[in-house]
């Protein structure tokens, strides 16, 4: 395979799933934002543009900070480069430049949710955003059910490596914002408003109902902190990602006779988590966890770059 | 007479390149009044070197340098008998016949003034080879030659409408107004001796037109001296213009700059 | 010329309702499918192609603004004594275009011999002196060529143009028909048609084939993109897949030691033949435009040592050049030693001065073109341009009549199709594509039909509201399946 299309693949399967991600955090904020006192809203909107990391490039818009703005800016804006519009502009673009690695269905779902967002130049109010945010989820799992139909090979495997290294990435900052925002002033740790965030972040991950099954006794931060760092059997977990990515170079192995840089990170990573608690990483202080997790899955990412010769 | 030319060119990156491929014209072919007694050329790095000719008949040689490649030295040394032929050239290895160089290229296209010049021209008495003279003497008068000018993609228009450039850009300006006489004219690179410069280093190396002349073939014509090459001359590679005989044409993958240094010397002295 | 109506493919000469006697079957379903339908259809179809990406770039317009071509759902048909006489004609003149490049870039008999004056070659921009000498492998230099016909009667077939390049819109060829599968299985019952399908391997044994001698048994080809914001980058990417091989920009590409290799990210893999979509201009910046960055530098130099094949081989556009195109009879005739086929369209050639006495007389019914023109600049049509149009190009003729050629204007023939008032005759042209490998020559029996959407009008361009219609060859028998 070309390292170029390698490449192409591994970027689509990222962008993809960051647009995906981006939605459901839309969702989720939504619905933070709806149950929440006003005016205490516009801390989710706030803490889901600090989710997306784009909290700087929304600030240098100079618009003014309010639902409707940040809804935009995240959905549609053609200055965020995670907005969903970007995300697709790029998944698109990479999908087009390797058209014949894709099957005709895996193609068709990526140019269908570009085509469902490009004439849209608002999102409108909030039940119309969510109509936009439930068409992109129903595109990108669309786009997921023809991935796993697509022959079992180098091209549905890069296109799996890059979404598991984008989820890592992702659910990492998920967590990470929640520690790293404050909650407003007089809010109890533990009170209503602390339930509503942690309940938000396990809606973004579809892990609400997951949760129920594996903890009985109610919701605890350090359980769901748990859940999405440690528990295996939730997909979108860091464990079931790491998992993923070492399971995905291990099949690109096998098939090309190539093992790097890369194979040892990811197999060293996964060691490390599976010797680790949630304990341990309360005591040694939960943002320089995922902090340091997130540096080291960029290394990762690099290493994938360098050992498939992408550049 | 026994020419010897040193032709050296040097490259320094500002950023170690991956890559760098290049297509040498730097070998000079035989001919009556030239004989080529021993040639070489030498890469200061592992390269590798592809002889070949092409369609012109001229003998290149590609070059091939893996990365990362910080800089390169390119050194031709060779030994040369040449004789005065009044710069007629015969025995040449001719690939194409001369109609093929009446068509301008981008670079040799002609303007209004070079067509007022072909014009001037045009009208006087005498024969094809008395007006191939003149128009020499024309171009030599116009424009200034500025020897160590560096070539930058000029074409002909511009540097006659400037009055002054390197050797190429005259040879561009003769050839273009020869091929609106409907003269068959081509580019020539190649070397020079200037006895009273034999040890110094140029910063280029030479370039002229032939002019393809019925009853006598291709005759040279050099505008920077205003004469026809003698025994003082060694011709390397033909074509439509520059593009087609540079000494040199080049492309590295990587990014940053780049600085040349070319450097000349023919002299009567190995 | 142009007074008689034009003739229709389907009902002949006389117009009316009626179809030819071997169109019957399509003549009812014609007048028996109402509009509508044939409407939904139609825009079903051109919904598939949307979403499967089937689009081309609009130059000027933001990269977003991707635009199908229209296509129409009334096919255009021809039996299979029509195609078995066009193939014929097709054949002998690809044979004889390959002749005349292997000459012209070799001993250059054809001049010799008086046929074709020297400079309309030598002196052509299109013939590149710097590869004179250079033999491709098996020697052949148009793999593909794509030869666009006209048509003016039931008999009446002519070239217009040579496309030696690297002709595209074989892609819509095999989308047609597939959509005509599709929404229109029908009409497949009403008479048996030649299947397109097996294009792409036709194609790949031919690619294949012309692979360097030594480099035979397994050779490795690809296609060479200018990228995906080339206007024609679905059909790259749609025969690359339909081949198996892989779709390869210039940045993937790297020679060394005059071979060429692909990255991969199991290394580098050495390539034997190169199917490229990219100008000879963009080809290698060493050689042609220094500052193409779309090139692969080398390959020029990999192509003269015969380490690999250029599909087409580059240097082909001194074949299908329009000044060359007027001595295409005589060429045909030379190489093959009898009478093409398929004649040309008349042209007077105004570096000739009887000709250039006549065009002058008879600008207004004539079409002038620029030899060294394309795309419909430095054109006049005579029958639509003013006084002073024409006044413009007498004066041009006059100055520099070498660079002009001159032909009538055709009543091209016309198919029945689709428009907002039912179904109505609409002119239209004809680009087979014909193959030539070590193996010989093939052409699949179909091509690409343009049709100038708008009523009367000629031009079948897509930039100019040209669509695009599937095109059926009957089989002379049906044939039927069983054991």
């Amino acid at each position: 395979m070309l390292s170029r299309t390698a490449a192409s693949l591994y970027w689509l399967g990222r962008y993809v799933e960051r647009a995906e991600f981006t939605a459901r955090l839309i969702e989720a904020t939504i619905r933070l934002d709806a149950l929440s006192p006003r005016p205490a809203g516009m801390g989710a909107w706030e803490s889901a543009l600090a989710v997306a990391a784009a909290d700087h490039g929304f600030a240098a818009t100079g618009e003014g900070l309010n639902p409707a703005n940040v809804a935009r800016y995240l959905t549609l804006s053609n200055d965020n480069p995670s907005s969903i519009r970007s995300c697709l502009d790029s998944a698109r673009g990479n999908a087009r430049a390797v058209r014949t690695a894709l099957s005709r269905e895996a193609w068709e779902a990526i140019n269908r949710a570009w085509l469902g967002l490009r004439d849209r130049s608002s999102t409108g109010g909030t039940h119309a955003t969510l109509a936009l945010v439930d068409a992109v989820k129903a595109e990108t799992r669309g786009f997921e059910g023809a991935l796993h139909r697509m022959l079992r090979n180098e091209p549905s495997w890069f296109i799996s490596l890059g979404a598991a290294v984008e989820r890592a990435d992702n659910t990492a900052r998920l967590i990470d914002v929640k520690y790293h925002l404050l909650l407003p002033e007089g809010e109890m740790v533990g009170g209503v408003m602390d339930r509503d965030q942690w309940t938000t972040i396990l809606h973004t991950v579809s892990a609400v109902t997951a949760y129920r099954w594996l903890y009985r006794d109610g919701l605890r931060p350090v359980q769901v902190a748990e859940l999405l760092i440690h528990r295996r059997e939730l997909p979108r977990s860091l464990a079931a990602s790491v998992d993923e990515v070492v399971s995905h170079l291990n099949l690109l192995g096998k098939r090309t006779g190539l093992q790097g840089e890369a194979d040892r990170m990811a197999r060293a990573r996964q060691a490390t988590m599976a010797r680790d608690s949630i304990d341990r990483v309360i005591a040694g202080g939960l943002h320089e966890y995922l902090s340091a997790f997130i540096v080291e899955n960029s290394a990762l990412d690099r290493a994938i770059g360098k050992q498939f010769r992408f550049a | 007479m026994r020419l010897f030319v040193h032709h050296r060119t040097d490259y320094r990156f500002s950023e170690p390149q991956d890559r760098v491929v290049q297509l040498l014209r730097l070998v000079p072919g035989s001919h009556i009044g030239q004989n080529v007694v021993d040639w070489r050329i030498d890469v200061d790095c592992n390269a590798r070197l592809r002889p070949g000719r092409d369609g012109f008949g001229n003998e290149t040689a590609m070059l091939y340098i893996d990365g990362p490649v910080h800089a390169v030295s390119l050194a031709v040394m060779g030994e040369v008998l040449t004789q005065d032929q009044a710069g007629m050239v015969a025995g040449a290895a001719e690939t194409l016949p001369p109609v093929l160089y009446i068509r301008a290229t981008p670079l040799t296209a002609a303007s209004e003034s070079i067509r007022a010049l072909a014009a001037e021209v045009e009208g006087a008495d005498g024969t094809a080879l008395d007006r191939a003279h003149r128009l020499m003497a024309l171009v030599h008068r116009r424009m200034r030659f500025v020897p160590g000018r560096r070539i930058d993609g000029r074409n002909a228009a511009t540097a006659y409408a400037e009055g002054e450039g390197n050797a190429a850009d005259l040879a561009h300006v003769l050839i273009a107004a020869a091929r609106r006489l409907g003269l068959p004219a081509r580019y020539v690179s190649g070397h020079v001796l200037r006895p009273a410069h034999q040890h110094e280093w140029h910063e280029a190396a030479h370039a002229w037109a032939e002019l393809h002349i019925a009853d006598f073939g291709w005759i040279g014509f050099d505008p920077t001296a205003d004469r026809c090459p003698d025994d003082h001359y060694v011709r390397v590679a033909i074509g439509l213009d520059h593009r087609d005989a540079a000494p040199v044409s080049g492309t590295r993958t990587g990014g940053g700059s780049e600085v040349l240094d070319v450097g000349v010397r023919v002299g009567i002295e190995g | 010329m142009g007074k008689r109506a034009a003739f229709d493919e389907i009902r002949g000469h006389e117009g009316g309702d009626a179809a030819r006697p071997e169109f019957a079957a399509l003549g009812s379903w014609i007048r028996d499918t109402p509009p509508a339908e044939l409407n939904r259809r139609q825009q079903a179809a051109e919904a598939a192609f949307r979403q499967l990406g089937i689009t081309f770039a609009v130059y000027g317009e933001a990269e977003a603004a991707e635009r199908i071509i229209p296509f129409d759902i009334v096919p255009r048909v021809f039996t299979a004594p029509e195609w078995a006489r066009l193939s014929e004609g097709l054949v002998q003149r690809v044979v004889a275009i390959n002749a005349f490049l292997d000459d012209v870039y070799g001993a250059r008999r054809i001049i010799a011999d008086g046929v074709v004056p020297p400079e309309l070659i030598l002196a052509n921009p299109q013939f590149r002196p710097v590869l004179a000498g250079a033999r491709p492998p098996h020697g052949i230099f148009a793999h593909i060529c794509g030869i666009d016909l006209v048509r003016t009667g039931p008999e009446e077939f002519f070239v217009l143009e040579d496309n030696a390049r690297t002709p595209s819109g074989v892609s819509y060829m095999l989308e047609n028909r597939e959509a005509m599968l599709r929404l229109c299985p029908e009409l497949f019952e009403l008479f048996p048609v030649a299947p397109v399908d097996d294009y792409p391997d036709a194609l790949h044994g031919t690619l294949r084939s012309v692979a360097p001698r030594g480099r035979s048994s397994n050779p490795v080809c690809v296609l060479l993109t200018p990228g995906h914001f080339n206007s024609a980058f679905y059909e790259h990417s749609f025969l690359a897949d339909s081949m198996g091989i892989e779709l390869v920009e210039a940045a993937d590409l790297v020679v060394d030691d005059d071979i060429v290799w692909m990255k991969t990210i199991e290394g580098l893999v050495r390539v034997d033949v190169i199917y490229r979509r990219l100008d000879d201009d963009y080809l290698d910046p060493l050689v042609f435009l220094p500052e193409s960055v779309l090139g692969v530098p080398g390959l020029v130099s990999a192509y003269m040592a015969g380490n690999v094949t250029l599909v087409n081989a580059p240097g082909t556009g001194i074949a299908d050049d329009k000044a060359i195109y007027s001595y295409m009879p005589e060429i045909v005739k030379y190489y093959t030693g009898s009478e093409a086929k398929l004649p040309n369209v008349e042209t007077w050639r105004c570096r000739e001065p009887d000709c250039l006495r006549y065009v002058l007389d008879n600008l207004s019914d004539l079409v002038v073109k620029l030899v060294d023109g394309s795309g419909g600049y430095g054109m006049l049509v005579g029958p639509t341009a003013t006084r002073h149009e024409i006044e413009c190009f007498r004066a041009a003729l006059v100055a520099e009549p070498h660079r002009y050629i001159a032909q009538p204007t055709l009543a091209l023939s016309t198919v029945p199709t689709l428009t907002e008032q039912g179904v109505a005759p609409r002119h239209v042209d004809f680009r087979p594509f014909v193959l030539s490998g070590a193996d010989g020559v093939t052409i699949v029996p179909g091509g690409l039909t343009r049709v100038a959407l708008r009523e009367g009008s000629l031009v079948v361009n897509s930039s100019q509201g040209g669509g695009t219609k599937d095109s059926l060859i009957l089989l002379d028998r049906p044939q039927r399946g069983g054991r």
